[in-house]
């Protein structure tokens, strides 16, 4: 193989493997940054594979290529509803976020496949015949080196989850609601005392991180698995959380971290196609993620800073 | 044709929780451009009332005029459409924001969807200039001092238009020269036209800063005066209720054997910078012997080194003749050292914890308190009876969480816990911090008491005041090193400042 084409093969499958992390991962930024800490990001996910899977079964022949998008948007729409769940228990009801988050995680995987059985009496879904498959742009493709590594047979939700980042990070450091929304992270008393309104602002946090897990969810289900198991989503929520912390709670270092677990998840993939990673036990190549996802943890866990009022439930005095 | 004179009049102000009146008919009336200082102890009732002028809190009954208008301040809006603004106590900052995004959170400029930070910087520059507030906008509020972050505060409420400003223990955390500094500012803003309401227990501030003064006590209102014609005596008088002795008197106590011996220490920070460079001191039973200095000039590894929370890097510390350094906590404790932290909540108590509990953090794994490691309740609770009792510790009872106490009796707490133990050397540091005067008054009694029964005491503190009452010798820390050992009756307060800032003095002793 070439140099651009060994180039090209890892930068593509690392793109479709960051794209559900870097999706996922920048809603746990916004949820964190409004103060609630969100672990259950792993059963948002999964809400989002399942109902994504299930549109698209569903719908595949009315929608066609586009069947996949409005399956992510789906998938959003359920991940925020779910969301609701966490908003409702620790904003109006000062739950502990961990407890609350892990109830999101230990139910979401049952439900889903109970639902599964309820609708196709099957313990997994069928393969869907609309996926994200490959993108490639228009004249950028064309473009000697850099063409055929970056925009040639690439992942569009990856290139979309790049955009919305930007977007994202802009509304975070840019605009009223984004320094509101920082500020209930940080403190929110004081932000109460200068009239921000906390409880609405943590639930437009947590909902965000609905909305975009659910995304992140649909576009795994939809680009990487091809259909809904219990075995789906295992630990994807985990490592967005992980870059949530690597990329210091801001969007565009989520989006990095994402970029980088997104590799080493490529990695143990399309490991047998490369030089050099190909005479790895394969084994080993697949426990490579977690096994990084955790290092990460341990190295920057300390290191980083959240936002000072992460995880503390605001209770406002009458 | 509304009154002027009187921007703020609060008539009959009750506030009532669950059966506790922490106001109880209360009133207020604030002129025009005036500096109102509003007096009472910890737990009076002077932040409920604040916290109902400034929207936070809603009355029980009442009545409040602004500007001669009958309003309700039903929250913090109406409060800054009022043109109210209030500087808490614990700053209401973001410390990872900067400056300027602190000063304009909740009052935000925009250009479309879009922050208008230039636009909001350049009022701020100028409100900075006006009143000579300055502070650099672009820095991390994290990063500056305690002085600038009030500025911070006091920009936040201007920024937003107020003319009536409310100050909540403002000099609580700032050094003697920031206080001076801080009191020339709210003049300044009186003489604009400001009118301003300064909640305080310190007498001496009052006298430097206030026009006149309202008085409140459990809740009642006392009364209104000028300040120039009650004296501090007096002013103490009203707020506590009886007579307060403002100087102690310090009865001649025979010097005791070393009780800690300190040589050479060297200590490192958290950011392994030299934090103590060699210091040696020591001292005897029967002595107090105050640490002045600025805060951060090696106070907090100090105490931590002595009390075995920090590694010492070189040196010794000589406990009772027996070598204590770098020594588990717990034998330190054992070998009789009593330590009354500076940051009672953090370091002092565990808040949640009931006051019975808190006062056996102490013994609880010993006999009588615990037998094969089950703790025994009624033991447990006979000592912390006995103690709320000996030590006058005001509250409804030993199953109470210690967060539920006002901030005077939960360092009675600790100082029960600590001096009931009989420990040879009690360690204070800043032991009357945020406390009113009764409760100093009782603290500074009690460590008199235990200089008479010929215990060793190190006072650290920030307060001048406190060290040149309390202490037999001082020693000044700065930078890490001793600059100063002066004796108080031979000093002033010029020359400890001098010696805080690190000019020595020829002819000084060092022990």
């Amino acid at each position: 193989m070439s140099l651009v084409a060994i180039l090209s093969l890892l930068v593509s499958s690392t793109f479709v493997y960051s794209a559900p992390l870097i999706f996922t991962a920048l809603g746990g930024v916004y949820s964190e940054n409004s103060g609630v800490t969100n672990i259950g990001l792993e059963g948002i996910m999964t809400m989002g594979a399942f109902s994504s899977i299930v549109f698209n079964l569903t719908f595949a022949d009315t929608f066609g290529k586009l069947t996949p998008w409005l399956g992510a948007l789906v998938g959003g729409i359920v991940g925020l509803i779910f969301s609701l769940l966490h908003a409702v228990a620790t904003i109006n009801f000062h739950a502990d976020h961990i407890i609350s988050g892990t109830v999101l995680n230990l139910m979401a995987p049952p439900l889903g496949v109970f639902l599964i059985k309820a609708i196709y009496d099957k313990g997994q879904t069928a393969n869907i015949n609309q996926s994200f498959g490959y993108f490639s742009f228009p004249v950028l493709a064309n473009i000697p080196v850099i063409g055929p590594i970056f925009f040639k047979n690439t992942s569009a939700p990856a290139w979309t989850a790049i955009i919305v980042t930007i977007i994202l990070w802009w509304l975070l450091y840019k605009t009223r609601f984004g320094l509101r929304l920082r500020s209930c992270g940080e403190n929110p008393q004081a932000a109460d005392t200068l009239g921000i309104n906390v409880y609405g602002l943590r639930y437009a946090g947590v909902l965000i991180s609905g909305f975009l897990g659910g995304i992140g969810g649909a576009i795994f289900a939809e680009a990487i698995s091809g259909n809904f198991s219990i075995s789906t989503i295992v630990g994807q929520g985990f490592m967005a959380l992980a870059a949530v912390i690597f990329g210091k709670w801001n969007p565009i270092g989520a989006m990095l971290a994402s970029l980088f677990f997104g590799f080493a998840q490529s990695i143990s993939i399309i490991g047998n196609q490369l030089p050099f990673f190909n005479h790895i036990p394969a084994v080993y190549m697949q426990i490579a993620p977690y096994v990084i996802t955790i290092v990460v943890l341990v190295l920057f866990f300390g290191k980083s800073v959240a936002p000072a009022a992460d995880g503390q439930n605001y209770i406002k005095s009458k | 044709m509304e009154n002027v004179t009187n921007v703020i009049e609060m008539r009959h102000i009750v506030k009532d929780f669950n059966g506790f009146k922490a106001n109880d008919d209360i009133n207020l009336v604030l002129h025009h451009g005036e500096v109102l200082a509003l007096l009472g102890e910890n737990g009076a009732g002077k932040s409920t009332l604040m916290s109902i002028l400034s929207g936070l809190l809603a009355p029980t009954a009442g009545e409040i005029l602004v500007r001669g208008h009958h309003v309700t301040v039903k929250n913090p809006t109406v409060a800054k459409n009022l043109g109210i603004g209030m500087v808490h106590q614990h700053f209401m900052l973001m410390n990872s924001f900067t400056v300027l995004e602190n000063i304009i959170l909740g009052h935000e400029i925009t250009r479309g969807p879009k922050l208008d930070l230039k636009k909001a910087q350049t009022q701020i520059e100028e409100l900075s200039k006006c009143y000579g507030l300055n502070v650099d906008p672009n820095k991390k509020v994290g990063e500056i001092t305690v002085a600038q972050q009030q500025r911070v505060e006091i920009l936040k409420v201007l920024y937003r238009g107020a003319d009536i400003l409310i100050f909540d223990e403002p000099t609580a955390v700032l050094t003697p020269q920031e206080i001076t500094e801080f009191i020339q500012i709210i003049k300044e803003l009186a003489e604009e036209g400001k009118s301003i309401i300064l909640i305080t227990h310190k007498l001496e501030e009052i006298k430097r800063a206030a026009d006149r003064v309202t008085v409140i006590r459990a809740g009642k209102s006392v009364g209104t005066f000028n300040v120039a014609d009650v004296t501090d005596n007096s002013l103490a008088e009203l707020m506590v209720g009886r007579h307060v002795n403002m100087r102690l008197t310090k009865p001649e106590v025979e010097l005791g054997k070393t009780i800690l011996d300190v040589t050479n220490l060297q200590i490192k920070n958290k950011q392994g910078v030299a934090a103590l460079k060699g210091v040696t001191f020591n001292l005897r039973g029967g002595e107090i012997l105050g640490v002045a200095g600025i805060d951060g000039n090696g106070q907090d590894e100090l105490v931590e080194a002595l009390t075995g929370l920090r590694h010492v890097n070189a040196g010794k510390i000589m406990i009772n003749g027996r070598d204590m350094t770098n020594q588990k906590v717990r034998k330190i404790t054992e070998s009789g050292v009593a330590h009354i932290p500076a940051d009672r909540q953090k370091y002092g108590l565990i808040l949640p914890f009931t006051v019975a509990d808190n006062l056996a953090l102490q013994n609880y794994y010993q006999q009588p308190f615990s037998r094969h490691h089950l703790l025994h309740r009624d033991v447990i609770n006979q000592h912390a009876q006995k103690l709320v009792e000996k030590f006058d510790i005001r509250t409804t009872g030993i199953n109470l969480p210690v967060s539920d106490l006002s901030g005077g009796n939960q360092q009675k707490i600790i100082i029960a816990r600590e001096l009931d133990r009989d420990s040879d050397l009690i360690i204070a540091f800043q032991p009357t911090r945020g406390l009113d005067v009764g409760a100093i008054e009782y603290i500074h009694k009690q460590l008199l008491q235990e200089r008479a029964k010929g215990k060793a005491i190190l006072l650290i503190s920030y307060e001048l005041d406190e060290i040149m009452q309390l202490s037999d010798r001082i020693i000044v820390l700065h930078d890490g090193n001793i600059s100063g050992e002066v004796k108080p009756e031979a000093t002033s307060d010029e020359e400890l400042g001098l010696l805080m800032t690190g000019v020595k003095k020829e002819g000084t002793t060092l022990a």
